[in-house]
């Protein structure tokens, strides 16, 4: 009954017939606290249907003025959101992780995986007026592979033998079996432009739901709403804007000051204070992003297996979430993969922070009790000094003597990621896990960071990538996984959330896995309440 | 050749080859900056090839002399070249840039210069009273207090709570100027409170040293009022030291203000030259560098000037 009345309210809210203000009056008068009620207005909402028009303003960081709208030089959060408002890719993943088509109408393989074909779809035009076709699509592809490319998606494109258009079809032919290419081809660089963008990359002309109108990297980037879209009126807003503020706390002041709708980037120490901040709620999402302490298998003392796994047992990855990411992540199993990736396998125990297996495994390993050195930097992840502060003292409570070597942030990804033994690094994962363990796992993985040459895991992941049967493959990912966690030089305390905030007047907020701020999706899935 | 005009030629050619000398030391600070500008741009996802490629592309491969007289040669042509990063026109992106900081250094002038010397006029009026005091202590506690600190108060007071003006002053051309000065109200009162106390305290000090002067006293012999002594015999007569702490500041306007940029989100100068050397975009580097040291040397060359000109022995030789 009560419930009833609230839910009628709530309707006529979304409608607007009755103030917000109002309802949430009513629904404390009859003793609703204010969480459920506030839920049951969103409910409402998104019932009625989203609003249009206005102009969103993200506040963002990871925005400099040396960016570009070229999509193959894309590496921060900016130019990426950039990428999302007025560019598309062939396919793309939802928040639940399965394959959506976008650019391709549908996706068809081969029985061995080898040959890829997509149909294109139709009637799509870019910004400048040409219509898109397979052709557009294929020189995409050939300027993100070919020998002259610096496109941050080189790595993933390795491995094409041969592409050819056919009508609307679009076929790939790899040299070896991968069944995973769709997930691929759903990378945000690759982005389909006008004969592949080989002319004038950074020009800004794509399909997407939004069309460029200003651009001053490192200060803001406006959009406005694309008429001539082919999934038609899906946009909610008139314009959507980018603002790029760097600063924790400007880009917080901002949103609480309503001069921005959507902040990316919570730091996680103040982000509690934020969600209990009037008119603003944050909003969290266990990502594929983790923390990690890297070890080069291959160069002495981390040549031992028995050392790698004293130090694996020496941290407490409990206390690393609560103190470093307060709360706003999940512990990790020394692997790469969490619950996030799909074909995960949950029954993989964790380990745990045990003093004593990890004294046991440094008394094997014979170490000669010298200091062992962490590098550490800030601009490996945020708060990696104090991570390596924690994993000093809990190594001293097992005997293990690690010291810890503070390095610049200036120069920390050419000097010290992928050169020292022994430091901390921070990997923003992959789609699938096939993808994330031939970045960096593989034997001869240009980012092998830990050094890590398992024959037998080598063997398993090709296996993997012909396996189209999906249990079996589920089967084959599980053992490496224990293969890596008990023989890798990974030490994966945690994997991050993506903390965003967003403010009262934005509706339907989508919690998204692949990334913050919706996936980039939010000028397109959001509306004003 | 009149001997002001002989020391007015000497010191603009000094500082032409001050500015020379030191775009010399600009070219040879980034060659020495640590890392790789391919390895930057692409980060931690560059593969080996992607990086042979970038740095063929971008001309890493010459002697550094070559390149120190094509960028030399250019810049005097007001050609500085196109980023790396993103290949833009620099001297374009960086015009709009140096028009913002401009425009924030000039309001921010504007405002704290005749008060700091008006302050510091009244400080010596009511030397060691209670003005001269409170003048001194609230202007020394807002040049102690960290400049970012003083803009999340505003921010926190003004912005947050109050609602009187905006916490990001991004400005842009469509914009009017009344927009745009309540964009940029909350950096220009920083600003002021930052260089306020140095302006102030060096005027009192200047003033005071003259105020022991024979002529001072013959002057308050004469009857005259404390605040027409000060303006009329003391003031011209510091004019020299004062001029010299307000170029000073002026300059440091212009090219110190990266972290009030940064706190209220402003285009200026500071934070692209920060973003491209994080970049090791060095013909940006190398451009904005240039004009650092031009406005430094430019400043401090009005300063001397206006000191020769402000000196009677030099004005009238015998």
């Amino acid at each position: 009954m009560m419930n009833n009345e609230l839910k009628h309210l709530a309707a006529r809210v979304a409608r607007k017939t009755v103030s917000r203000r109002d309802f949430l009056g009513r629904a404390g008068a009859l003793g609703v606290s204010a969480v459920a009620a506030n839920s049951l207005l969103a409910d409402a909402v998104k019932a009625a249907g989203p609003n249009k028009g206005g102009h969103l303003v993200q506040g963002m960081g990871g925005g400099e003025s040396t960016n570009t709208l070229d999509p193959a030089s894309t590496a921060s959060q900016v130019p990426f959101g950039n990428l999302r408002h007025f560019g598309e890719t062939l396919v793309g993943v939802s928040e639940n992780g399965e394959l959506t088509p976008r650019l391709a109408e549908n996706i068809e393989a081969s029985d061995d995986a080898k040959v890829w074909t997509f149909k294109i779809r139709k009637d799509v035009e870019f910004h400048n007026g040409k219509t898109m076709d397979a052709n557009d699509v294929m020189r995409t592809m050939e300027r993100h592979s070919n020998e002259e490319s610096k496109s941050g998606a080189l790595g993933i494109m390795k491995g094409i033998e041969s592409m050819k258009v056919d009508g609307d079809n679009f076929a790939i032919t790899l040299n070896s079996p991968n069944a995973d290419l769709p997930y691929l081809l759903a990378d945000y660089h690759l982005v389909i432009q006008p004969d592949g963008g080989f002319e004038n990359p950074g020009n800004g002309v794509g399909t997407g739901p939004y069309i460029v109108e200003v651009d001053e990297p490192g200060v803001r980037h406006v959009f406005k709403k694309n008429p001539n879209y082919w999934g038609g009126d899906v946009v909610n807003y008139d314009s959507s804007e980018i603002l790029v503020i760097n600063d924790a706390t400007a880009r917080t002041a901002a949103l609480q000051s309503g001069q921005v709708h959507l902040i990316n980037k919570v730091e996680p120490k103040v982000a509690k204070l934020i969600d209990r901040a009037p008119g603003v709620s944050i909003k969290n999402v266990a990502g594929r992003g983790h923390y990690v302490f890297i070890m080069h298998c291959d160069t002495a003392p981390f040549d031992n297996n028995e050392l790698r796994m004293a130090l694996k047992y020496a941290i407490n990855r409990e206390e690393m979430v609560d103190k470093i990411l307060r709360g706003y992540g999940t512990i990790g199993n020394d692997l790469p993969i969490n619950a996030a990736y799909p074909l995960f396998d949950e029954t993989i125990p964790q380990r745990k922070h045990n003093i004593e297996k990890a004294k046991e495994h440094y008394a094997k390993s014979g170490h000669d009790g010298s200091p062992i050195v962490l590098r550490v930097a800030d601009g490996a992840f945020p708060g990696a000094v104090d991570a390596g502060a924690l994993f000093q003292e809990s190594a001293r409570a097992a005997g293990i003597p690690l010291e810890i070597k503070r390095e610049p942030n200036d120069g920390y990804w050419s000097e010290v990621w992928n050169k020292q033994p022994f430091c901390a690094s921070y990997w923003g994962g992959r789609p699938v896990q096939d993808q994330m363990y031939s970045t960096a796992y593989l034997s001869t993985a240009d980012w092998n960071d830990t050094r890590f040459k398992n024959p037998e895991f080598d063997a398993l992941l090709n296996k993997a990538k012909a396996e189209l049967d999906e249990g079996k493959r589920k089967a084959i990912y599980s053992q490496m996984a224990n293969i890596l966690r008990d023989n890798g030089g990974l030490i994966c305390p945690m994997f991050n959330d993506f903390v965003d905030a967003v403010s009262d007047k934005v509706a339907g907020y989508v919690l998204d896995p692949n990334a913050e701020l919706s996936n980039g999706f939010a000028p397109v899935r959001t509306w004003f309440a | 050749m009149h001997p002001i005009l002989k020391l007015l030629v000497q010191r603009i050619a000094l500082s032409l080859l001050l500015l020379l000398a030191a775009s010399a030391m600009i070219f040879i600070g980034t060659q020495i900056l640590p890392g790789d500008v391919a390895q930057s741009i692409l980060g931690q996802s560059a593969t080996p090839e992607s990086l042979a490629n970038l740095r063929a592309e971008l001309g890493l491969n010459e002697p550094p002399l070559t390149r120190y007289f094509d960028w030399l040669f250019g810049a005097l042509q007001g050609d500085l070249g196109t980023a790396l990063t993103n290949g833009r026109d620099i001297a374009e992106s960086l015009g709009a840039r140096l028009k913002n900081t401009l425009f924030l250094a000039f309001w921010a002038a504007l405002i704290s210069v005749p008060l700091a010397i008006f302050l510091g006029l009244l400080a010596v009026r009511y030397q060691n009273r209670w003005p001269d005091k409170f003048i001194s202590a609230v202007t020394l506690t807002s040049i102690s207090i960290p400049e970012f600190l003083i803009g999340y108060v505003l921010m926190y007071f003004i912005s947050v709570k109050l609602g009187w003006f905006t916490s990001v002053s991004t400005i842009y051309d469509s914009m009017s100027l009344g927009e745009k000065l309540s964009a940029i109200a909350l950096p220009v009162t920083v600003l002021t409170l930052v260089v306020l106390a140095h302006m102030m305290r060096m005027t009192r000090a200047a003033i005071l040293n003259v105020m022991q002067s024979a002529y001072i006293e013959t002057a308050e012999l004469k009857g005259l009022s404390m605040f027409n002594i000060i303006r009329k015999h003391a003031f011209p007569n510091a004019i020299a030291p004062i001029v010299n702490v307000v170029m000073l500041n002026l300059a440091y306007l212009v090219v110190g203000v990266v972290v009030v940029e940064v706190v209220f989100v402003y285009p200026g100068m500071g934070q692209y030259l920060v973003d491209h050397v994080a970049k090791r975009d060095v013909p940006v580097v190398q451009a904005c560098g240039l004009i650092f040291a031009a406005v430094y040397i430019g400043l401090n060359m009005i300063a001397d000037i206006v000191s020769i000109l402000a000196n009677p022995r030099l004005r009238h030789p015998k």
